[in-house]
């Protein structure tokens, strides 16, 4: 394992070097983004907690709880992140930056974004300030939450930096308006280089890279090259390429054959897409979501704030819940993240104790105490 | 500011009056400038790559069967070939010339070296501006999802599919998407008179403004602005995120019933509506301008994959070539080329493989002529 990591490495590097002169793609070391960071005295890894707005306490609760109870080695260190406007900037507190820069991940609940103007939404702020440049969204049939589908085992990585969201707008003559979608070499190199690294991780053999290429020849196009030319660094894995529509058509109607395969995309149509195969298996409320960049990692609950039933213990933890456990096996938590894995599919397998989402009349307690009983 | 615009969509109106509410068939008709000697109409035909040559011959030899008073001017161009195809040219010349035209779909290759889209440069051209697609479960074809009916109106000439493209550096690429005004309220004027005149209820713009606050902001603003105008017609405006709506989509589709969007979202929830239904063989489309009417299967599939293994399902297209038999004005027989592929389905017997059967192309033609 060891041994081809730094191989790969190795040849990374040297590709980048070859290349280092005619492109900038060289400038940041690849693969840096795997968690390195070492326990504390007490054997504990210190993981910032952001609970959140609306039902995130709640829902931060019962992983805090259930993380107790099953005695995984993890120390929280919760922090505040509502902006402060910095120089006319919209900043997180220098405290939630400090902390995420020294435990590399973070595990986070929904944010709220202010509205009003000058407010750039949160997720994005937190995007770019730890340049989260990997959203990673797997969604996979639950047992025990029917929906018309029910052989959904899809994994899709999503460049999150730049293409349709680079913001770069403006008005040429009243009613005429030009949007640039920016794609770049070094962000699709290191999107598909993480891509990858994931199918390897997780022991899919293939990567498929969807795109439109036909119409948007240039800027897919080159997505579409730095996934061929990534692939070449690793041999053992299998790579093709799908357009978009196509994608949409086989994922929905068959989701089944994306099982053994990594999706990587560019920005726009992994928002579309990731959603899509959310809804697939139920929602927002039981997918997992993890941000991976180069200085931390950022773990999330990808739902909204539900401020309607906020604070009623309504709520179901499960997505935060999935996203930590995401975070376990991306700190190679492996045994701890299996156990509680288990332990809540089981829970919402058996159908006994569910929350209302689910279909059950349970409470966030009662649904999370049953989690509990269920890893003794 | 909105008012200045002519009213492209005007003929449209007439002609849904007497069409068929809520079906395939509600497609307008402009006969007036179509060609047509001797009791015929000519109308161009452009198989297109793949499945095109199997599926255009179901279609002629349905045609023919039914005595449908039509005349081929037909054209195999290809996509497999280089810019400046001449026979592409000549293509764009015989639409001009006969106004409407069925085509199936040509292939565009990825390379940054090919040519752009012809199937693009065709709409583009002949500003053949509004896309439809009409999603609905067929009796006889159960899917995973029941009573889906909706309308994808998607706007053909700008948005994503420009080719507006430039490398700024090495390594650096920037594609333009461009929304303008006029084209998103001719567009929106359409989706509320198609909605207004097949008994629709609602109409829902799917965009993705949160992030695209200028280009998708004029392209939502605007259609809020033209739902003013059929407010009193008692047509609902309400507004989708496009990762929400892809979504709810595959979630509870019965909560659509017309929705409006740019260019590529309409790409992609043509295909995830397709997939609800029971896929790109039975989705056709139509593709009106105010001159010129393209009539093409819904999901733009070339389907080089089953091509000639005589399994493609020619529904696609046959259902388009209905509907441009609506558009001429040829509404029996329409009906009764709709009718007898409906019987065929329905029946079972020549389900082709993508619909969970073994029959060949030729075996479902056979049995929708003997339903005729």
């Amino acid at each position: 394992m060891f041994r081809s990591r730094s191989l790969s490495l190795f040849k990374s590097l040297s590709l980048s070097n070859s290349i280092g002169l005619r492109s900038f793609a060289s400038a940041a070391p690849p693969i840096t983004e795997a968690f390195y960071a070492k326990p504390n005295a007490n054997g504990n890894y210190l993981v910032t907690l952001i609970p959140g707005d609306g039902i995130g306490p709640e829902i931060s609760e019962s992983v805090k709880r259930i993380y107790g109870a099953a005695e995984v080695p993890i120390e929280w260190e919760p922090v505040n992140v509502t902006p402060v406007i910095k120089k006319g900037k919209t900043v997180i507190p220098e405290e939630a930056l400090i902390s995420v820069k020294k435990n590399t991940v973070a595990l986070k609940g929904p944010l709220a974004t202010p509205i009003g103007k000058g407010h750039v939404s949160l997720n994005l702020t937190l995007r770019r300030t730890f340049d989260l440049f990997a959203n990673v969204r797997p969604c996979k049939s639950i047992v025990g939450y029917k929906t018309p589908y029910d052989d959904v085992n899809t994994v899709l990585i999503r460049e999150n930096t730049e293409g349709e969201y680079s913001g770069i707008e403006h008005t040429v003559v009243d009613g005429v308006v030009q949007s640039i979608k920016l794609i770049t070499k070094e962000a699709s190199d290191r999107c598909a280089r993480y891509a990858f690294t994931y199918s390897k991780d997780i022991g899919r053999n293939r990567v498929t890279a969807i795109h439109k290429a036909n119409i948007m020849k240039l800027s897919d196009g080159l997505f579409l090259d730095s996934c061929q030319e990534v692939a070449k660094e690793f041999p053992e894995i299998e790579f093709d390429d799908m357009l978009l529509d196509r994608a949409c058509l086989h994922i929905v109607q068959d989701p089944a054959r994306f099982s053994d395969t990594v999706m990587v995309m560019p920005n726009l149509y992994g928002d579309i897409l990731s959603d899509m195969c959310a809804g697939l298996i139920g929602g927002l409320g039981l997918t997992p979501s993890g941000n991976i960049g180069k200085d931390a990692s950022i773990f999330e609950a990808v739902h909204g704030t539900a401020p309607d039933i906020a604070g009623k213990d309504l709520a179901n933890p499960t997505a935060l819940l999935l996203s930590s456990i995401m975070m376990l096996r991306h700190m190679r938590l492996y045994t701890f993240a299996d156990k509680i894995e288990t332990a809540v599919l089981s829970t919402i397998a058996e159908g006994k104790c569910l929350t209302r989402d689910l279909g059950g009349s349970a409470t966030n307690t009662e649904f999370t105490n049953h989690i509990i009983t269920k890893l003794k | 500011m909105l008012k200045t615009f002519a009213r492209a969509t005007t003929p449209f109106i007439h002609i849904a009056k007497q069409g068929f509410p809520r079906s395939v068939s509600s497609i307008p008709i402009s006969q007036s400038d179509t060609t047509k000697y001797g009791g015929k109409f000519t109308a161009t035909l452009i198989p297109g790559d793949g499945i095109g040559q199997e599926t255009a011959a179901a279609v002629k030899t349905i045609f023919k069967a039914a005595n449908v008073p039509i005349e081929w001017d037909q054209l195999d161009v290809t996509g497999y070939t280089q810019e400046g195809d001449i026979l592409f040219k000549q293509s764009i010349e015989s639409i001009r010339r006969n106004k409407v035209a069925l085509k199936g779909i040509l292939y565009t290759p990825i390379s940054k070296l090919g040519h752009q889209s012809f199937n693009v440069t065709i709409r583009r051209d002949l500003d053949i501006y509004a896309s439809l697609v009409l999603i609905k479960n067929i009796k006889g074809y159960p899917t995973r999802h029941t009573n889906v009916d909706f309308a994808i109106i998607r706007e053909n000439t700008e948005g994503e599919y420009t080719g507006l493209e430039h490398q700024s550096f090495p390594g650096v690429v920037e594609s333009l998407k461009i929304v303008t005004r006029t084209k998103t309220e001719r567009i929106a004027r359409f989706a509320f008179d198609f909605a207004l005149k097949n008994n629709r209820k609602k109409v829902t713009c799917v965009h993705k403004a949160n992030i695209m606050k200028l280009g998708d902001g004029l392209f939502l603003n605007t259609c809020r602005e033209v739902a003013e105008d059929y407010k009193a017609a008692g047509i609902q405006f309400d507004d989708m995120i496009v990762d929400n709506c892809s979504m709810q989509l595959v979630s509870k589709p019965q909560q659509f019933d017309v929705m409006v969007m740019p260019n590529l979202y309409g790409n992609i929830v043509s295909n995830v509506g397709a997939a609800l239904v029971g896929g790109p063989g039975i989705i056709p489309g139509a593709n009106i301008g105010r001159e010129y009417a393209l009539f093409e299967p819904g999901c733009r599939h070339v389907g080089k994959d089953i091509q000639g293994h005589n399994t493609a399902n020619p529904t696609a297209l046959i259902l388009s070539g209905v509907m441009m038999l609506h558009h001429l004005g040829l509404d029996d027989y329409a009906n009764r080329i709709h009718n007898a592929v409906k019987q065929t389905i329905k029946r079972g017997s020549a389900k082709t493989p993508d619909m969970g059967g073994t029959s060949t192309t030729t075996n479902f033609t056979l049995a929708v002529i003997s339903n005729l």
